[in-house]
């Protein structure tokens, strides 16, 4: 019984004797399409600055947005650009949202690799979402039914998606909503009769990526805006970064982090981009 | 009756008695069945690398070590919260109080707090300790957050710990001139003391084995560093295992690593109920009484 | 201080500590109604309750939970279909028919399945048996309602065989000895005497298991699927009521109408799983046996 008491004394001596320390740290959440991106970048990052404490998350830049608000974390990942809600919301706290273009992206709608479809325009993809084409055949594929992949509501992606393609519409409830890209690349390379959506460093071998009106999306048609689906990657701080979230995010917008984004299949922002302040719409 | 009768009603017996251990053996089929499949899947991962490790390059490699961790912090901090509290007030219910409205009262409290779904207790955890207390998603709202959430089953298996001592060992203290609080914090509590053991051990898989209560108060997805306080986010295996597989950026790729993490995860709270039942077991058979 | 003193503030004290669950309680309803109730002013409560259309992230949002319930309670029905059969014989097996050595095993198994961390079952049933359905039925998903079902019952029939075991335990041997005394066989005499006396038990565990099903997080989680519709096949997804509240929750910034809508569904499921609570409480104290009329 004394050994006992004696253990857990120790044991809560311990855990709170190692109250705060001044250690530097970034806590970075949010959307699951720029965490490639984030964890490469932390990785190479601490290694080169041993002491700094990075934790990450995703969630979907819905939760990076909101940490950013909440004051829950230092960097806001996100996918798509803040909301003007969004931003009255942080206002209200006193908060200041502040925009990072880290990288481009374009959006690609992709099928299992037994699919022939090839190309759908923007209009078929909006029918589709919505419920409306529900069978391969209608859009020049197979007599079987089509199953549709999406993001969540948290999703950046998904509200890009909305952005390009709904444009307000809604999707259909029986969409099949997950939880990160990750998710639905897996999804739709495992299911013959799906379609899903994701952005371009997610595109990888066990999918097959449509072409949209015709047009691929690559690295030039991303920069040039040829591609209709091209959205850039932000991280988001509160107000002006400093410290060790100002280096990091230089890390990321300099030139070695432009090669992990590049590496991670999603398109280098040319040059260093002047940080945008807040919501341009 | 007749012969035919009877060998009919035999009969149906059979057949009854047949489904009867069709069940049971279905389910432990079932339970068997899962536990091989996982061994089988995620024996590959394990490795000395595997559970020392904090994991590398998108998690595709390396280990799950800071998710071990993270959840045994949060188990500790469970059970530091629900032990004494879970004790103390089964003490009361069985050795203090009188029959009454209030009694009553408090058991149909623990008993629907039993019912609360975990979700539920994890808005809670957010509402109340990461928000209105500001503690922040942390080690300490996670804990906090769990270890009400075993509170009910500590305080029931500490209850029928406390019930079954004998009452003749409280009124020979008590004839002895023993007080009340002494004749229960020497005699009725060592007694008592392998069930409640049980009982907590039972808990403490419980909290293990958590998800929902920490995803919102505790849990990050990836800590490159291990926590240095109790304000610290952590990872933990529950969670690990969901993000992996659902929220992850190489689910494919991750996928041995996430058997390996299920079935570290199921090696601890197995190991942690077998260790509990084997308690049970040997006190009941060396109970003197 | 002296003995009596002490006695009496020991006494206190506990007492304190005993409120400590009524407390939580209290505090978690209230939790749970100060960030739920704001919604109401933006959505009436029959809108929210039966409203068809969960569109939180809209503009403007539609909050309606009708296919969300509709949703936990199609699954937890199935679930407890087909919990309720294997849950009883199980414990009937274990009670009654078994042989010493394979009770105490029996026992062991339910116990382990019972403590099997939900979201292995979910990772199971996403990982193992989503493929699998999806593949043998050449289902559009295998995330559906049969499979969050199936994993859901897994999960029910402990709870309903442990404490239907219990209940078979509590009948009086005297009323056991009586029918065989009459001449019946071990099957009657379980089935018509053992089980009918165990009724109000066994109907607590049933109660127990079906809230337990209603309110399970992870599983409906990672195994249902998600979709926010009215299923019109078995092979359907849904998104049971803790589904979405885990889903959601994380992205959903402090105090919008989002996260408030979260949290009314969250006392709509307090409140269901509390009913259930409570009619089983209910059931079981009304029905206690009190003695069993012996010598």
């Amino acid at each position: 019984m004394k050994i006992v008491k004696r253990l857990s004394l120790i044991l809560v001596g311990l855990l709170l004797a190692a109250t705060p320390v001044l250690a530097e740290s970034i806590v970075i959440k949010g959307s699951t399409t720029v965490l490639p991106i984030a964890q490469g970048a932390l990785e190479a990052y601490m290694k080169a600055n041993k002491g700094v404490q990075i934790s990450l998350s995703g969630g979907g830049s819905g939760e990076g947005i909101k940490a950013i608000i909440d004051k829950t974390a230092d960097i806001g990942n996100s996918s798509r650009e803040i909301k003007k809600e969004e931003i009255a919301l942080a206002q209200k706290k006193g908060g200041k949202p502040v925009a990072h273009v880290v990288a481009f992206d374009a959006l690609v709608p992709v099928v299992h690799p037994s699919n022939p479809v090839k190309d759908l325009t923007l209009e078929q993809l909006s029918l589709i979402y919505q419920g409306k084409i529900t069978n391969w055949k209608e859009v020049g594929g197979k007599d079987m039914q089509i199953v549709m992949i999406s993001r969540d509501t948290s999703s950046g992606t998904f509200e890009s998606w909305d952005h390009f393609v709904m444009k307000k519409a809604k999707v259909s409830p029986r969409a099949q909503m997950l939880a990160s890209s990750g998710a639905v690349y897996t999804a739709v390379s495992k299911n013959r009769y799906s379609i899903g959506y994701l952005g371009i460093g997610y595109v990888k071998k066990s999918v097959k990526a449509l072409t949209v009106g015709g047009t691929p999306a690559n690295i030039q048609t991303a920069m040039s805006r040829e591609y209709p689906m091209s959205r850039e990657l932000y991280m988001y701080t509160d107000g002006e970064p400093r410290g060790e979230t100002a280096k990091f995010i230089a890390f990321v917008k300099g030139p070695e982090g432009q090669k992990i984004v590049a590496a991670q299949g999603f398109v280098p922002t040319q040059a260093v981009a002047p940080a945008k302040k807040g919501k341009k719409k | 009756m007749t012969t035919a009768a009877m060998k009919y009603r035999y009969f149906r017996q059979s057949l009854f008695f047949g489904l009867v251990r069709l069940s049971a053996f279905a389910l432990a089929l079932a339970l068997g069945g899962i536990l091989a499949y996982i061994l089988y899947q995620g024996a590959g991962a394990l490795s000395w690398e595997f559970v020392t490790q904090p994991p590398r390059d998108a998690m595709t490699k390396g280990g799950i070590f800071p998710a071990i961790l993270g959840t045994l912090y949060l188990t500790t901090g469970a059970i530091l919260v629900g032990l004494p509290l879970g004790v103390v007030s089964a003490i009361y219910l069985t050795e203090y109080a009188k029959q009454g409205p209030v009694i009553r009262v408090i058991r149909i409290g623990v008993n629907c707090l039993a019912g609360v779904p975990s979700v539920v207790f994890g808005l809670f955890g957010l509402g109340f300790f990461v928000v209105f207390l500001q503690f922040g998603s942390s080690i300490l709202a996670g804990a906090l957050t769990l270890g009400f959430l075993i509170l009910p089953t500590i305080i029931g298996a500490s209850e029928e710990a406390l019930k079954s001592v004998p009452q003749t060992f409280r009124e020979a203290s008590l004839a002895l001139g023993v007080s009340k609080w002494q004749t229960i914090l020497r005699i009725v509590l060592p007694a008592a003391l392998p069930g409640i053991l049980t009982g907590s051990i039972l808990g403490l898989g419980r909290a293990a084995g958590e998800t929902a209560p920490i995803m919102f108060t505790a849990a990050a997805f990836f800590t490159a560093k291990l926590p240095t306080s109790i304000f610290d986010e952590v990872m933990a295996l529950p969670y690990h295992i969901y993000v992996l597989a659902t929220a992850g950026t190489n689910i494919d790729e991750t996928r041995p690593l996430q058997y390996g993490t299920v079935l570290v995860l199921m090696m601890l709270v197995l190991g942690i109920n077998l260790v509990a039942i084997l308690i049970r077991r040997t006190i009941r058979r060396k109970k003197k009484w | 201080m002296n003995r009596t003193q002490k006695e009496t503030a020991i006494r206190a004290v506990f007492f304190l500590f005993a409120l400590v669950s009524i407390l939580i309680l209290g505090l978690i309803v209230l939790s749970l109604f100060r960030e739920g109730l704001p919604l109401f002013r933006q959505v009436s409560v029959s809108d929210f309750l039966f409203g068809m259309e969960w569109y939180p992230t809209y503009d403007p949002p539609l909050f309606g939970i009708w296919p969300l319930i509709v949703g936990s309670v199609i699954v937890t029905v199935l679930a407890t279909v087909i919990a309720i059969p294997v849950g009883v014989l199980t414990a009937v097996y274990i009670a009654e028919v078994a042989p010493p050595l394979f009770k105490d095993l029996f026992k062991s198994v339910v116990e382990l399945l019972a403590g099997l961390p939900s979201v292995v079952l979910g990772f199971f049933g996403m990982v193992v048996v989503a493929p699998w359905l999806q593949d043998t039925f050449d289902l559009p998903t295998g995330l559906n309602i049969i499979n969050a079902s199936m994993i859901l019952a897994l999960m029910a029939v402990p709870t309903i065989a442990s404490i239907s075991e219990d209940a078979l335990y509590a009948v009086p041997r005297e009323y056991k000895e009586a029918s065989f005394a009459l001449g019946a066989t071990n099957y009657e005499t379980i089935t018509r005497v053992v089980i009918p006396s165990a009724l109000s038990g066994i109907s607590t565990a049933v109660i127990l298991g079906m809230s337990r099903a209603i309110g399970e997080t992870m599983v409906v989680l990672m195994v249902a699927g998600g979709a926010a519709a009215i299923p019109e096949s078995l092979f359907d997804s849904v998104r049971p009521m803790p589904a979405s509240i885990a889903a959601e929750m994380g992205e959903t910034p402090y105090r919008s109408p989002h996260y408030h809508a979260l949290f009314a569904t969250g006392i709509v499921l307090f409140f269901i799983t509390l009913a259930f609570n409570l009619v089983a409480d209910y059931i079981s104290n009304k029905f206690k046996e009190v003695g069993s009329g012996t010598l």
